[in-house]
């Protein structure tokens, strides 16, 4: 299914699917990233999201009927995503779950969340039917994620768990959203989870949090060379869980702009993931050991 | 020598042109939100078109210069003063060293923008001085002003004061306003009850209205039934997260259409059900809360014919400033 909408004069808006799942996503990425290789004059922005795209372009230098017939070839070429393979990396990131400042944050907005009593990350076990966080967090940290889109804010990860639609977990958002959350909180809402880059509002639970900056608008962390923001889409990151102690050893480092982000380049290959995803799950974290 | 905030007004940020190009990381393009009047006053004071000048959002600041200038203010009717004094809007004027520009109450519109021959001069950062606040990022350490800002001013070509904008070329700002939207996007979701409601409403701007987006109250939209699709979220305004276009109207809830402007988050969780024209978002930009809105359906004809005719306009203005 292909689904196409002018949104005003200057943007095209591609839907592949309602639901998320991984193909549509790929198919996202690829049409988008064959798009941005063919440098067309007049395109101004170009957005892969979780199952669908958009491009910003500008009508007076390129026709919208002829932007729309560039996107169908493309469309056409991709496929169903399973022939392209994604030049990307893996990254680990590092996190303290149930940590004490996200805790602190959500006593505030009590009236906000389901259970009040409860912590976010004791929520989330729950209601994925684990007895105790330690079996959440296993299954939270035990296979990677893919960075399916970057945005809302600048440089915030919506990650996507790979791993069959049986085992994602799924948490419901708060009940209306916080106006405060820490920077660097790893959430979870619905089947995504995410790294607050900046602080502000979010409606995600709060599972803890990373050391490790991802947007850095002074970019003088050394991960921030070339960009401000650390996330492309495509990115995959495998979660390490870390105690207080590591947490203040990061935090210092990072404070001393010593900090790097371990990571790896990898190829990803939709076709080969769905035909065996914890074998091949299993060879992309060994790319972060340099296996 | 720069000029010193005194007062810094309610929302005053450093803008230009924007920032095209980084949408794709969650970086908005910025810039303006007015971008005609924007361009009017960099115009009036003989500055490039892409320098950088300052949006003061319902209230003006207070600013001392530390050298001559040449300033225009335009935009939203909110009254220039020098020393005190009146000074024309959407016309140049000369400003000493050591004298206070200031502003009286807003009297129709929301944003003004003041221009400085030479232009302020903050450093540019993804090549645009806009301020872009949710993400800390260009203007004026990447914030709106306070008091006790300095802000640098580049070295002046500039243009002699008294330069004027033709009346027939000068924004007005009714309390009442058509704004054209092409529908699409999320749209098959309304009821065809919450389409007409959609185009048929009144709808008053709330007080939640900013660089983000503004948000608006007047009617509730009906949406279609449906089995909530993986990932997309139970209430029947979620979608899976997706893309917002610059000026795309999402509508939480059914209760509170948001039109996103040039700081747009740039996708989300929210239906959304139109989205305004190019050509129209400098008017969406001049609506002040309580003032009221109707959104008129267009198609892609009408809304480049539009584009175009505010293409003409712009360069009647560089023609009449010329």
């Amino acid at each position: 299914m292909v689904r196409r909408s002018f949104g005003g004069d200057d943007h095209i808006f591609v839907e592949f699917d309602e639901e998320m799942n991984l193909a549509a996503n790929f198919r996202a990425m690829a049409v988008t990233a064959t798009l941005a290789e063919r440098r067309i004059a007049g395109v101004i922005d170009i957005c892969p999201a979780n199952v669908s795209y958009q491009v910003r372009f500008d009508t007076d230098r390129l026709a919208p009927r002829d932007l729309v017939a560039e996107l169908e070839s493309i469309e056409a070429a991709v496929g169903d995503g399973t022939g392209f393979d994604l030049r990307t990396r893996i990254v680990e990131v590092p996190i303290l779950y149930g940590d004490p400042w996200t805790r602190e944050t959500a006593s505030r907005f009590r009236d906000s969340r389901q259970d009040p009593d409860a912590t976010d990350l004791e929520f989330a076990a729950r209601v994925n039917g684990f007895d105790s966080t330690e079996g959440f967090v296993a299954a939270h940290a035990g296979s990677p994620w893919i960075a399916s889109m970057v945005g809302f804010v600048a440089g915030l990860p919506f990650l996507f768990q790979m791993v069959p639609r049986e085992r994602q977990l799924e948490v419901p958002k708060y009940l209306s959203p916080r106006t405060d959350t820490p920077r660097q909180t790893i959430g979870h809402g619905g089947c995504f989870g995410s790294i607050y880059s900046v602080r502000g509002a979010g409606g995600y639970q709060m599972l803890g949090i990373t050391p490790a900056p991802i947007y850095d608008p002074t970019q003088t962390h050394p991960d921030f060379a070339d960009s401000l923001v650390f996330f492309e889409p495509g990115f995959i990151v495998k979660y390490a869980p870390i105690d207080r102690e590591t947490y203040d050893e990061l935090t210092a480092q990072v404070e001393a702009r010593r900090f790097c982000l371990r990571q790896a380049p990898v190829e990803f290959s939709l076709g080969r993931f769905l035909a065996d995803p914890d074998g091949y799950n299993r060879g992309l974290v060994e790319a972060l050991d340099g296996r | 020598m720069g000029v010193s905030v005194l007062q810094p007004g309610l929302a005053t940020t450093v803008q230009d042109v924007g920032r095209p190009g980084y949408y794709n990381v969650g970086i908005p393009p910025s810039g303006s939100l007015d971008q005609y009047s924007s361009l009017a006053a960099n115009l009036l004071v003989g500055n490039a078109e892409d320098a950088a000048v300052l949006e003061c959002t319902y209230m003006g600041p207070e600013l001392r210069f530390g050298s001559p200038a040449t300033v225009a203010v335009t935009g939203a009717d909110l009254p220039p003063l020098l020393g005190g004094e009146p000074r024309p809007a959407w016309e140049s004027f000369a400003v000493g060293a050591g004298e206070v520009l200031s502003f009286d109450y807003l009297r129709s519109g929301a944003r003004a923008y003041v221009a400085v021959s030479g232009g302020f001069d903050v450093p540019a950062v993804l090549g645009s001085r806009s301020t872009y606040a949710l993400g800390s990022l260009g203007g004026l350490e990447g914030r709106a002003l306070v008091a006790g800002d300095e802000l640098p001013i580049g070295d002046a070509g500039g243009a002699a004061p008294g330069r004027s904008v033709p009346e027939a070329l000068r924004s007005t700002h009714p309390r009442h306003r058509e704004i054209r939207v092409m529908m699409g996007l999320y749209d098959h979701r309304l009821t065809d009850g919450g389409r007409r409601t959609f185009a048929e409403a009144t709808w008053r701007l709330t007080t939640l209205a900013d660089r983000t987006g503004m948000r608006y109250r007047g009617a509730t939209l009906e949406f279609r039934e449906r089995v909530a699709p993986f990932g997309a979220g139970s209430d029947p305004s979620n979608i899976v997260d997706a893309p917002y276009p610059i000026g795309s109207i999402q509508v939480p809830g059914g209760v509170e259409p948001i039109v996103l402007h040039r700081d747009a988050v740039s996708g989300g969780g929210y239906v959304m059900v139109a989205t305004v024209i190019s050509a129209d978002m400098d008017d969406v930009a001049q609506s002040a809360p309580n003032n009221t809105t109707r959104f008129v359906e267009v198609d892609l004809r009408p809304g480049r014919r539009a584009r175009r005719r505010r293409a003409a306009r712009l360069e009647a203005l560089r023609e009449a400033l010329a």
